[in-house]
């Protein structure tokens, strides 16, 4: 177990290590640079001694390969850079965004647990009726609605909704506040992205839930349950949930590492300060050390992600582990 | 500046402005004190150093917390000439045939660290503005060219000596970006302003949550006595539009003041009533039709003014004004400006006249002389920014289609867009951008002229006559003789030569919650964002 | 086409005699999703298809004297903001829609094929470094690549669909890869590679056939997502451009700006998307039942 463990930590090094190349090119390859997006401002009066200066003091005159192994050395030191847009340190400039994306991953993981498990059981119990199929329409629509069109729904339901209610248009805050400081404001802002996002990435969880229960429940031991003349319900909670838990955790875990920086668009509707809004931004901003920073973060979290997943599996499985 | 201009101007901007909210009335109402003022910003400013950056994401939040030496008077805001004192204590005259203005400072200013205020702050200020160090970015430098030196003889006296006289000089001055900053700090490091906030203007502690929002607290000390009437404001960051209007719907902010679209304004209206007020101005800010002259046909003279000729600016002056922020048929000039072309010197211009028929087969005679097929293609470059760029872009197409062109759209984010403008320079035709804080349209049509000279004329072309008559009109201050100029200037730019065009000036809407009291809506978004006149009637 | 397939799997492929509309019965009993979603994306397609002859207008034609214009007689689904008629824009955005949504799909999850089957299949150092590649692929979030890809090549439907597409193949690849390292370990490839058959041969004649169950599978869920990946490139401005016709575009422009005033722009295109998207997921989701063998043999 412990040579598996090395291996597949080594593993990750490579990844990392092609994600940074390619992340560094990828943003360079984009035409243009942070500096002529900086003195864009009014279109006229362009100064191109002022780019040429903003050039030579980001380094971005210097040879990229130069470039790429100062930003790479730097990881080694502990030291991940300012940003290029607003020349304050990374660290920083994550640490809270990372809050608010933590936050929403975990809310919008727990709605869609909520909302999968039960609905991929009751979808597999009552396999090909018009329970099975209502349930199996109202998941696949979640994913097909566009996130954006769903969150304006969402935010202009709820203005005029209040409004017909109480008189007065209400919408969610629309900045943070960290949950220890003001739970109710917090919350306030959060739960709406929260459901729209859980609902939205329940489809896949409660199709894998309803996919390896309909399996479950074809085993022998459910058989013989069943044959034993164990009520319905009993079998499915006792035997089958438990083995048919797995796969379906794993999804559940794969989706919350892509939820963490991933919700590009959702954040951008409900103007939310994480991870997605800021990526966007920093590509957008031609940020590069920012960009780069968020890509190596993202990234990250998937090796890891798919690192426990995979000891998960070896540690029930030892034929992985020798494969 | 001759006050004859002055009247003329006041007379011309009272006419320009639309407020359809209460604006001029708020001064017969007693402020009330306290309160927090929140508004939305769309984007976080680079750095906090105004003296490097262009956009106006970093005025809105960090202006409140800076003194200018002059500024656009706050309550008069719609006259783009009357600028008034802010550090200062009268406007001077000049002296020395229009070379030398003295300027005497305010006593006993000091900033929120409690160090002075006096003229060497004054003077290191726009010492860092007009001649950089090799290391300093200034990105304003361009607009005084016709200051020599800058001088600070006692504490409280700031003398700027011009190479010639020039009308230009003191609208360069009332830039909102002009901050004034602590020559100790400077002496330190040129640099400490751009992560650092420290000024003497009526806010103090800067607060910032990254990507979230500024805030910012009343200055006690502040020289205008009994303002700011706010406790503080918040500078809350929202991307998209849509949330921006939202969040005054829903009252999570009480202004955004760079301006929505005409719908955004109609549907507030229809949920809020009376409370909200809706202020309207026409916007010192345009987009350009750029034809690439270092590529054929647009290299045809006869091509070009097809393209200027198909277009119904009147028209669409009445549609999109209903759909875009554009909607002011003008030329150069911003039209509020007394140098403006009014409409019946307008209407001799190609793409202006009157009857559309007739200019429409203009274009289609000239496009065959130059050997152009019906359903020629090319393609349109363009800004991926909705608010008007899009809208107006994909509303050239159509007006190209009536003349038979066959357009494509190019939309680009905005580096790759300026990267295609400034570098690649591969475009058939590009929309363009000029956008001023202070009205300074001596100074604004440098956008115009040659290549070389320009820095921002992405056209390719050169023009020695445009080139002689921008010098010439801005080294006098003899305003008949400027108007005239200016005249044979832009009949040459949009009609002979036909080098570049005009589309629609934008316009300014801002509906805001009705308890936002005692900010007026000016022909900038730069401009009147200090704050200190700015209460909360709850 | 839908239906045409459907009949081979285990189950149902008894008796030949039986007639088009039987075989269809019985596989709309077993699968009315599937089939319900059948429906929907031949519709599409055939929207798709002759989107000249149903839109009854010019879908790029402004009409200045009707601005957002209601619902009616005149204009079917209304106009949106610049005079355009909704339903024409609509019709011929389906056109765009399955024109990003196929070729982006087809060609992502073909080079994955290639790429996936071609790395089990070499097995090896190959192998580990074509994995580790597309680890890499893969630890970008799909719209930020798709982000930077656009803002590299610039936006318009060919480089629309270059940016969906990049982001497909390593997912694909990685399922395939792993269906065909199972298929490489089978007695017959072993015996053809024991007779001397070419690396191509094989891999076409033998390994490529036994992983078209995941590729199909990869294929159908790719078409809903990279709609929905346009109609986000759209949203945050960088998707398809004015004056082309496309849903994602539509919804940008209009959804939230007249979201209130006039519904009808907001709406009618995202329920195209969502149809769309439903119809080809709930096709897929059949497609995949029937494919896969751990469910097949229900």
């Amino acid at each position: 177990m412990h040579q598996y463990i090395v291996k597949r930590v080594l593993m990750m090094i490579p990844t990392l290590f092609g994600a940074a190349v390619l992340v560094f090119f990828l943003m360079r390859a984009i035409p243009g640079d942070v500096c002529e997006l900086r003195l864009a401002g009014t279109g006229a009066t362009f100064d191109p001694d002022a780019l040429r200066l903003c050039q030579l003091e980001l380094g971005l005159d210097k040879p990229l390969i130069g470039q790429f192994f100062s930003w790479i050395g730097g990881f080694f030191i502990g030291d991940f850079g300012n940003s290029m847009w607003t020349n304050q340190p990374i660290v920083d400039e994550i640490g809270l965004r990372f809050q608010v994306s933590l936050q929403i991953a975990l809310m919008a993981t727990f709605v869609s647990i909520v909302i999968s498990i039960p609905m991929g059981i009751i979808s597999a119990v009552k396999r090909n009726t018009w329970i099975d199929y209502c349930v199996r329409g109202f998941s696949i629509a979640g994913i097909a609605m566009p996130s954006f069109w769903l969150g304006i729904l969402i935010i202009l339901g709820l203005l005029i909704g209040s409004q017909a209610l109480y008189g007065e248009p209400w919408m969610p805050p629309i900045s943070y506040v960290p949950i220890w400081e003001n739970p109710s404001e917090n919350l306030a802002m959060l739960i709406w992205p929260a459901l729209a996002t859980g609902y939205r990435y329940s489809a896949v969880a409660t199709r894998m839930t309803r996919s390896t229960m309909l399996e479950v429940l074809r085993e022998d031991y459910v058989r013989t349950a069943r044959a034993k003349g164990l009520v319905e319900s009993v079998i499915v909670n006792r035997h089958a949930l438990k083995n048919a838990l797995l796969p379906v955790v794993t999804v559940i875990g794969i989706e919350f590492a892509f939820l963490m920086g991933g919700l590009v668009v959702t954040e951008q509707v409900f103007n939310l300060n994480g991870l997605g809004k800021l990526f966007v931004e920093s590509v957008s901003n031609h940020d590069y050390t920012m960009t780069q920073a968020l890509v190596m973060l993202v990234a990250l979290i998937f090796v890891l992600t798919n690192f426990f997943v995979d000891l998960l599996y070896a540690w029930l499985d030892p034929r992985i582990r020798y494969s | 500046m001759s006050s004859g201009l002055k009247t003329l101007a006041a007379s011309l901007a009272v006419g320009a402005a639309l407020s359809l909210g209460l604006g001029g009335a708020m001064a017969a109402e007693t402020p009330k004190k306290g309160g927090v003022l929140k508004f939305v910003v769309p984007d976080e400013p680079p750095s906090f150093d105004g003296h490097r950056e262009t956009t106006f994401a970093l005025v809105h939040p960090i202006a409140p917390f800076y003194s200018l030496l002059v500024k656009q008077n706050p309550e008069n805001s719609m006259d783009p000439t009357d600028i008034i004192c802010d550090l200062c204590t009268e406007m001077p005259k000049p002296t020395d045939g229009g070379k030398t203005f003295t300027f005497k400072l305010r006593e006993g200013v000091k900033f929120e660290d409690g160090s002075p205020v006096n003229s060497s702050d004054v003077k290191a200020t726009y010492d860092k503005i007009i001649f950089p160090q090799a290391d300093v970015s200034s990105a304003r430098k361009a607009y005084f060219v016709m200051v020599d030196k800058v001088e600070a003889p006692d504490p409280q006296t700031v003398v700027f000596k011009l190479k010639y006289p020039s009308s230009a000089f003191v609208p360069a001055l009332a830039v909102p970006f002009n901050f004034i900053y602590d020559d100790a700090k400077l002496a330190q490091d040129m640099h400490w302003y751009e992560k650092n906030v420290l000024g003497s203007g009526p806010f103090q502690k800067f607060e910032r949550q990254a990507g979230a929002f500024i805030k910012g607290t009343a200055n006690p000390n502040f020289y205008e006595k009994g303002k700011p009437y706010l406790d503080g404001f918040e500078a809350i960051f929202a991307k998209k539009e849509s949330l921006r209007v939202q969040a005054i719907r829903g009252d999570r902010a009480a202004i955004e003041f760079r301006g929505f679209p005409p719908q955004s304004r109609d549907d507030l209206v229809k949920a809020l009533g009376k409370d909200v007020t809706v202020q309207e101005s026409d916007w010192n800010c345009v987009l350009l039709i750029t034809p690439n002259h270092r590529k054929k046909p647009f290299d045809d003279v006869r091509v070009r003014k097809a393209l200027t000729l198909a277009v119904d600016r009147w028209g669409g002056s009445q549609y999109l004004s209903k759909i875009a922020i554009v909607k002011t048929v003008g030329g150069i000039v911003f039209p509020g400006h007394p140098l403006a072309a009014k409409q019946e010197e307008l209407q001799q211009l190609a793409g202006y006249w009157p009857d559309l028929a007739k200019s429409r087969a203009e274009a289609k005679k000239l496009l065959k002389e130059a050997g152009i097929p019906d359903g020629f293609k090319f393609t349109l470059n363009n800004r991926a920014v909705d608010q008007p760029y899009k809208i107006v872009g994909t509303w050239l197409i159509d007006q190209w289609k009536q003349v038979g062109l066959a357009v494509d759209q190019q939309v680009q984010p905005t580096g790759p867009f300026y990267d295609t403008l400034r570098k690649k320079q591969d475009f058939d035709v590009s929309i363009d951008f000029n956008c001023q804080s202070v009205v300074n349209p001596l100074l604004d049509v440098s956008k115009f002229i040659s290549e070389e000279r320009s820095g921002s004329q992405y056209g390719g072309y050169t023009n020695a006559e445009v080139d002689k008559l921008f010098d010439a009109m801005n080294q006098t201050d003899d305003t008949a003789e400027q108007r005239k100029m200016m005249r044979r200037m832009e009949k040459i730019i949009l009609d002979e030569e036909a080098l570049g065009f005009i589309t629609m000036w934008w316009y300014r809407i801002i509906p805001h919650r009705t308890y936002v009291k005692g900010w007026n809506v000016s022909p900038s978004h730069y401009l009147n964002q200090q704050l200190s006149e700015v209460w909360l009637d709850q | 086409m839908a239906t045409s397939e459907l009949p081979v799997t285990a189950e149902t492929a008894a008796p030949r005699r039986k007639t088009a509309w039987q075989q269809f019965t019985r596989v709309a009993k077993r699968q009315p999703l599937g089939v319900a979603g059948g429906f929907i994306v031949i519709l599409i397609i055939l929207m798709a298809i002759f989107a000249d002859v149903v839109a009854p207008y010019d879908p790029t034609a402004m009409n200045y004297s009707a601005f957002t214009a209601p619902p009616g007689s005149e204009f079917w689904l209304g106009t949106d903001q610049m005079g355009r008629d909704v339903f024409s824009r609509i019709v011929h955005g389906a056109r765009t829609a399955v024109f990003v949504g196929f070729v982006a799909s087809f060609v992502g999850a073909g080079i994955g094929l290639v790429l996936g089957v071609g790395s089990a299949y070499f097995g090896g150092k190959i192998d580990l470094i074509f994995q580790r590649v597309m680890d890499i692929f893969m630890s970008f979030p799909l719209i930020i690549m798709a982000l930077a890809m656009v803002a590299i090549f610039g936006t318009g439907v060919d480089k629309v669909i270059v940016a969906i597409t990049i982001p497909f193949i390593p997912r694909c690849a990685r399922v395939v890869r792993s269906s065909a390292l199972s298929v490489r370990e089978m007695p017959y490839v072993d015996a053809a590679r024991s007779i001397g058959y070419s690396h191509t041969r094989i891999v076409l004649r033998h390994m490529v056939p036994n992983v078209m169950a995941p590729f199909l599978i990869m294929i159908t869920a790719f078409v809903g997502q990279a709609i929905l990946l346009e109609a986000s490139l759209s949203y945050l401005g960088l998707g398809v451009q004015e004056p082309i016709p496309a849903w994602g575009l539509m919804l940008q422009g209009g959804a939230e700006l007249y979201a209130e005033s006039a519904p009808w722009v907001a709406i009618f295109p995202g329920l195209a998307i969502t149809l769309a998207v439903f119809g080809f997921n709930l096709f897929g989701d059949a497609v995949r039942d029937m494919l896969d063998p751990k469910l097949r043999s229900q």
